[in-house]
């Protein structure tokens, strides 16, 4: 079997005194959908992070193909890095930028492209997302669902080979929801990415999934195929399942 | 004797979480030399930095140049007019401005103006994460943002001083000469025989330091903020009050070396 994109093995990591992040280990297997679920502040953007370097865990390993970033410096860990890109839960666009600046950015400071070419690129990938005509405008003048779009387009812009999205459907109404979650599983399905997702919405986790990870207290919990999750007898996955699924909307 | 222990915990708690403060300065102003001296060099963001710290500077540094060097001659006009020294008024205001006022008075506007902004700016990118995206997508943030600051703030601050030398020189010259009518040979003369190019150059290597200062308190600041909005705040009036005594310090010592 291919060896997994990524391998995470016993990962510690405190602030201030305080585990975030457990002993957690997990495989997420290639050139598939991994969502992981979880309570708020249980930790998923902290482990999201430490996928790409941004933070450094106390101890453990992270395995990108074969690398243990946590050893790797810094030339070293940015070429691992630009196997990445990443979807940030605020969509973290340059605000001093255009969006079609936004979208430049990696290819201009990594590409060999011509500026003429990168513009090409660009609307391109605007395109893809469905953001035909926004190029000029600045990321204040988006709406929440736009400027996940325009991040998506920025993160895609370099082709990477794996996708890390934070949260990419918080705080939109359900129609821009569908929309984005759509995008989300066209855009692996087309590139053939390796895609790891974090989510509060279940509707969306069980549509966009080939794999589902459940942490709790920074520990992975469950994990499986949505039909295993879905069946699982464990009493903290059912709880999760049924407050998510049938109880009241939750807000987050 | 609670009490005593008390304050005393206090300031010792101040003095720890100063001397914590200036190591973390200390290193980032290490790093961001260490980054400034490698490529890729970033000419666009360093030319949008000399602009800001620099040209958009100009009218605030005419102001306090023009009523500085104006006030300085009237004060020194009642004191030199007591024995008849009125001829000095000139030269005093010339050298006080030169080795003093401009460089210090020019870096405090500044760091008030352009300080406070790369603290707010930078601090605003830290908490919405961009600073975090610019390191995801492999640009090292402090070459990308902090090294262009620095250097904006170490070239534009001398030649803002020389701006306020000329219009403070100026400023004592309209009051002197067209109000109080000192000579105006003798007021020029006196300059010319009083005031060395030492005076001058001491006077912009220190605006130098200052603009190495002010730039790296503000973008230090920014750069460790926490606490969302009102964090950014928090952190740009640290920035502005811890920058502006850091010169004042600064600049004891540097006259105390120099002169
Ligand atoms: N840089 C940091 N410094 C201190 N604490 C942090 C930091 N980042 C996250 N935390 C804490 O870690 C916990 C988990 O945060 P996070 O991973 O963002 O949760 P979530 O699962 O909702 O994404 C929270 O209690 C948060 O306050
Ligand atoms: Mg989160």
């Amino acid at each position: 079997m291919e060896h997994a994109a990524i391998t995470v093995k016993n990962l510690f990591k405190s602030f201030n005194g305080q585990n975030i992040l457990n002993d957690l280990s997990l495989l997420i297997p290639r050139r598939q959908t991994t969502v992981i679920i979880g309570r708020s502040g249980d930790g998923k953007s902290v482990f999201l992070k430490h996928l790409i370097g941004l933070l450094k865990p106390d101890r453990g390993q992270i395995l990108i193909g074969k690398d243990d970033i946590t050893v790797l410096g810094e030339a070293a860990l940015n070429r691992v890095r630009r196997k990445f890109g990443m979807l940030f839960q605020d969509a973290a666009l340059f605000d001093s930028m255009t969006v079609a600046r936004n979208v430049a950015f990696p290819l201009r400071e990594h590409s060999r492209l011509k500026p003429k070419e990168i513009m090409e690129q660009v609307l391109f990938r605007l395109d893809q997302v469905g953001l035909n005509g926004a190029e000029n405008k600045m990321p204040s003048e988006l709406s929440g669902g736009m400027r996940k779009r325009a991040g998506l387009a920025r993160a895609l812009a370099l082709d990477p080979e794996i996708m890390l999205v934070d949260e990419p459907t918080t705080g939109l109404d359900p129609i821009m929801t569908q929309a984005i979650n759509q995008l989300l599983k066209e855009t692996q399905a087309r590139l053939n990415l390796t895609s790891v997702i974090i989510s509060h919405d279940l509707r969306g986790a069980f549509y966009l999934a080939h794999s589902i990870v459940m942490i709790s207290k920074g520990r992975v919990v469950a994990q499986g195929s949505p039909e295993e999750i879905k069946n699982s007898g464990d009493p903290f996955v059912r709880q999760f399942l049924e407050a998510g699924l049938e109880g009241p909307p939750e807000a987050s | 004797m609670r009490f005593l222990d008390s304050f005393l915990g206090k300031i010792g708690g101040w003095v720890l979480a100063g001397l914590n403060q200036s190591g973390g300065m200390l290193i980032f102003f290490l790093k961001s030399l260490f980054w400034l001296l490698r490529p890729p060099f970033r000419f666009r963001l360093l030319f949008r930095q000399m602009e800001f710290v620099g040209v958009k500077s100009i009218n605030v540094v005419i102001l306090t140049g023009l009523f500085t060097g104006a006030v300085f001659a009237l004060q020194s006009y009642y004191g030199f007019a007591m024995f008849g020294a009125e001829s000095l008024v000139g030269s005093t205001v010339a050298l006080a401005l030169t080795r003093e006022l401009a460089p210090v008075l020019t870096s405090l506007m500044v760091t008030g103006r352009a300080g406070s902004a790369m603290a707010a700016e930078i601090g605003t990118m830290r908490v919405t994460e961009q600073i975090d995206a610019l390191t995801a997508m492999a640009v090292n943030p402090i070459q990308y943002l902090v090294a262009p600051r620095m250097l904006a703030g170490i070239i534009m601050l001398p030649l803002l001083t020389v701006l306020t030398n000329y219009i403070g020189i100026l400023g004592s010259y309209v009051v002197g000469v067209k109000m109080l009518d000192i000579s105006e040979g003798i007021f020029v003369q006196n300059i010319y025989t009083y005031l060395a190019m030492t005076d001058i150059t001491m006077g912009l290597i220190k605006a130098a330091v200052f603009g190495l200062i002010l730039s790296v308190v503000g973008c230090y600041q920014g750069y460790v903020t926490a606490g969302g909005a009102e964090g950014v705040g928090r952190a740009t009036t640290r920035a502005v009050v811890l920058a502006c005594i850091l010169i004042l310090a600064t600049d004891y010592f540097l006259t105390a070396v120099m002169f």
